[in-house]
């Protein structure tokens, strides 16, 4: 996978606004009272001057939350939306793919559509006879071509969207979030073509939300936030920020929310959201208002809701009112639960709460590691 | 299928007014194959009635892959209009059957129907661009369009001879590119009498429908070329 120096798209300085109409101004009727009624307008700038380059043979990541303006900065490299300000000069042919089987016709058969979409995408009848049975192949539909797309299942229409896509040919290919479709088999057929593309220097423009694609298909990537771009270039880096703006985004929201469970009458403090792996966590927890506790537990547990690890103290008296606990977090990257337990006289459990709280482990994309635990580990090369 | 129903329409519509026109209100009776004139008007009418009006909502239509895809914009309402084209090609070999049966011998001057449908796609097509991109704004638009079209039926002659409007009012008539275009196909169907432009305008107004056809054309696609970066949005 080599990189040229050579610009494949540049993007310059693109400003995007979309105007939203205070009232509804889609008559013509309309437009004539608001000229009387001098109703305002409000402008939304979904982009705020981005600029990057694209070089040939680059998969390039293009990362970003719901609403960040990725999907515009998108639609604008493929041409269907206009910059109000700014421009993207591209350097060789470009075919987008932000959704896939456009312009399918249910009253076709198979083979009409591949060719209706070919020609949609802006390709010839003679080269989508190149490329033809190519894509029915990689579709596993042969037996079905002369078919009509509307006897075809869900999943055999996106089969067939999705070859026409991998196979379609040109200098630059972008793809929108393509990546979940189709049954594991099909997808790891897609990621095997993805990886050729790597290896072979095809440029792409991927465009995703999974941080396990970007850091190990991309060789550069870009993040979007709020119309601005918040890092470019290293695909590590741009994961790390991506997961990590994901998660305190989350967290946010969840602290605001008093739906929370809590154990009553026990204060817990020293609990962060985001730790590294190997990190230690130190909790305080402290209770001046009960004198029924004998014994505290604490547990964690992954989102899957597997139980990876609890301990009990029982050996408390009613005059102690605090306890510090230290772990070791020897997890794999990921979000995790703590639950709570009190314990009475007899180290019977007098309250259970699950999901007192949940933490992080920052994954840094750097080191491969999976699994429930991470055990202390090394290499030797020899 | 399609096609078989494009025919009847206007034939239904044809042999409606032919009834009223030649047996209750005999309005035709002094004009020279009264039903081809008829029937000629009528397939044209109809075809630039369907190329606008499908031609007006034909972006808006498109707007799934406008929205996803940079296909050339015009193209949806080139092929809207294409076709009505196809239609009106199939409706005019009815004309032709019909003029044979009514005893007209072809003639080397139903040739000029050529140009004068070209002209007539060119006004179509122009007033599609317009209403196309307005339709994306305002949709309202093909509410009143609808409403210009009926009164334009009754401004064309379609179904009334044109003598029958005194003859000072014929000039004004003339001024519409469709009661010229109609008028002249007519004359080169059937040979009969009836005034085209050429017999009735003398002076530098001859040129006026043209120059209302070349300019629809031209504001038409000047104003979709301009819109069309937008359409993506506005739809």
């Amino acid at each position: 996978m080599k990189t040229s120096k050579e610009v494949a798209v540049s993007v310059k300085n693109i400003h995007k606004e979309f105007i939203l109409p205070q009232s509804k101004n889609t008559s013509f009727k309309q437009s004539f009272v608001n000229i009387v009624k001098k109703n305002g307008k409000v402008t939304q700038k979904v982009l705020d001057g981005v600029s990057f380059d694209i070089y040939k043979g680059e998969f390039f990541g293009i990362v970003g939350r719901n609403g960040s303006g990725k999907s515009t900065l998108l639609k604008m490299l493929a041409g269907v939306y206009a910059p109000t300000e700014g421009e993207i000069i591209l350097n060789g042919g470009l075919t987008p793919f932000i959704e896939l089987g456009v312009g399918f016709n249910p009253e076709l058969s198979g083979r009409d559509n591949v060719y209706l979409n070919g020609a949609l995408l802006g390709y010839t009848r003679k080269q989508m006879d190149g490329m033809y049975d190519e894509i029915v192949e990689f579709a596993e539909l042969s037996p079905f071509m002369e078919q009509k797309l509307k006897n075809y299942s869900s999943g055999m229409q996106v089969r067939l969207a999705f070859s026409i896509a991998i196979k379609a040919k040109n200098d630059i290919l972008i793809f929108d979030e393509v990546l979940a479709v189709g049954d594991e088999a099909f997808q790891r057929k897609c990621m095997e073509v993805f990886r050729q593309y790597r290896k072979e220097g095809q440029t792409v423009i991927l465009v995703t939300h999974s941080m396990d694609n970007v850091s190990n298909l991309c060789t550069r990537a870009l993040m979007l936030e709020d119309g601005k771009i918040k890092h470019i270039g290293n695909v590590n880096e741009v994961a790390r920020l991506y997961s990590e703006s994901n998660i305190l985004s989350q967290e946010h929201e969840e602290k605001n929310g008093a739906d929370r469970p809590r154990l009553e009458g026990v204060d817990v403090q020293g609990l962060e959201l985001m730790y590294d792996k190997n990190d230690v966590m130190e909790l305080s927890l402290s209770w001046k208002d009960r004198d029924d506790i004998y014994g505290i537990g604490i547990s964690i547990s992954n989102m899957y809701g597997t139980y990876i690890f609890g301990s009990n103290f029982k050996d408390l008296t009613p005059k102690q009112k605090g306890i510090k606990h230290k772990i070791k977090l020897s997890l794999t990257p990921g979000e995790y639960k703590l639950n709570m337990a009190t314990f009475d006289a007899s180290g019977d459990i007098t309250h259970h709460v699950q999901d007192v709280a949940s933490f992080h482990i920052r994954d840094d994309y750097d080191i491969t590691t999976d699994g429930l635990v991470a055990l202390e580990h090394e290499y030797i090369v020899e | 299928m399609g096609y078989l129903w494009s025919l009847l329409k206007p034939l239904f519509l044809f042999a409606i007014l032919y009834i009223v026109f030649t047996y209750i209100i005999p309005l035709g009776k002094d004009v020279e194959h009264y039903s081809v004139y008829l029937l000629l008007g009528i397939v044209l009418w109809n075809f630039f009635t369907e190329a606008t009006v499908i031609g007006a909502s034909s972006v808006v239509a498109r707007g799934d892959l406008i929205r996803k895809i940079s296909i050339p914009r015009y193209l949806t309402v080139i092929a809207s209009s294409l076709s009505a084209l196809i239609n009106l090609g199939l409706s005019l070999i009815v004309v032709f059957i019909f003029a044979l049966l009514n005893g007209i011998t072809p003639s080397f001057s139903w040739f000029l129907i050529i140009p004068l449908i070209a002209e007539l796609y060119a006004f179509a097509l122009g007033i599609s661009f317009l209403l196309g991109a307005m339709y994306v704004k305002f949709r309202d638009i093909t509410y009143i369009w609808e409403i210009v079209l009926q009164a334009g039926f009754y401004a064309s002659a379609i179904i009334f001879p044109l003598s029958l409007v005194p003859a000072i009012y014929h000039k004004w008539f003339f001024m519409s590119p469709i009661v010229q275009i109609v008028q002249d196909a007519r004359y080169a169907i059937t040979g009969n009498d009836q005034p085209v432009l050429w017999s009735t305008v003398h002076s530098w107004a001859v040129v006026v429908p043209f120059l209302i056809v070349i300019a629809t054309v031209i504001i038409g696609g000047v104003y979709f070329k301009r819109r069309s970066k937008y359409f993506a949005e506005d739809i």
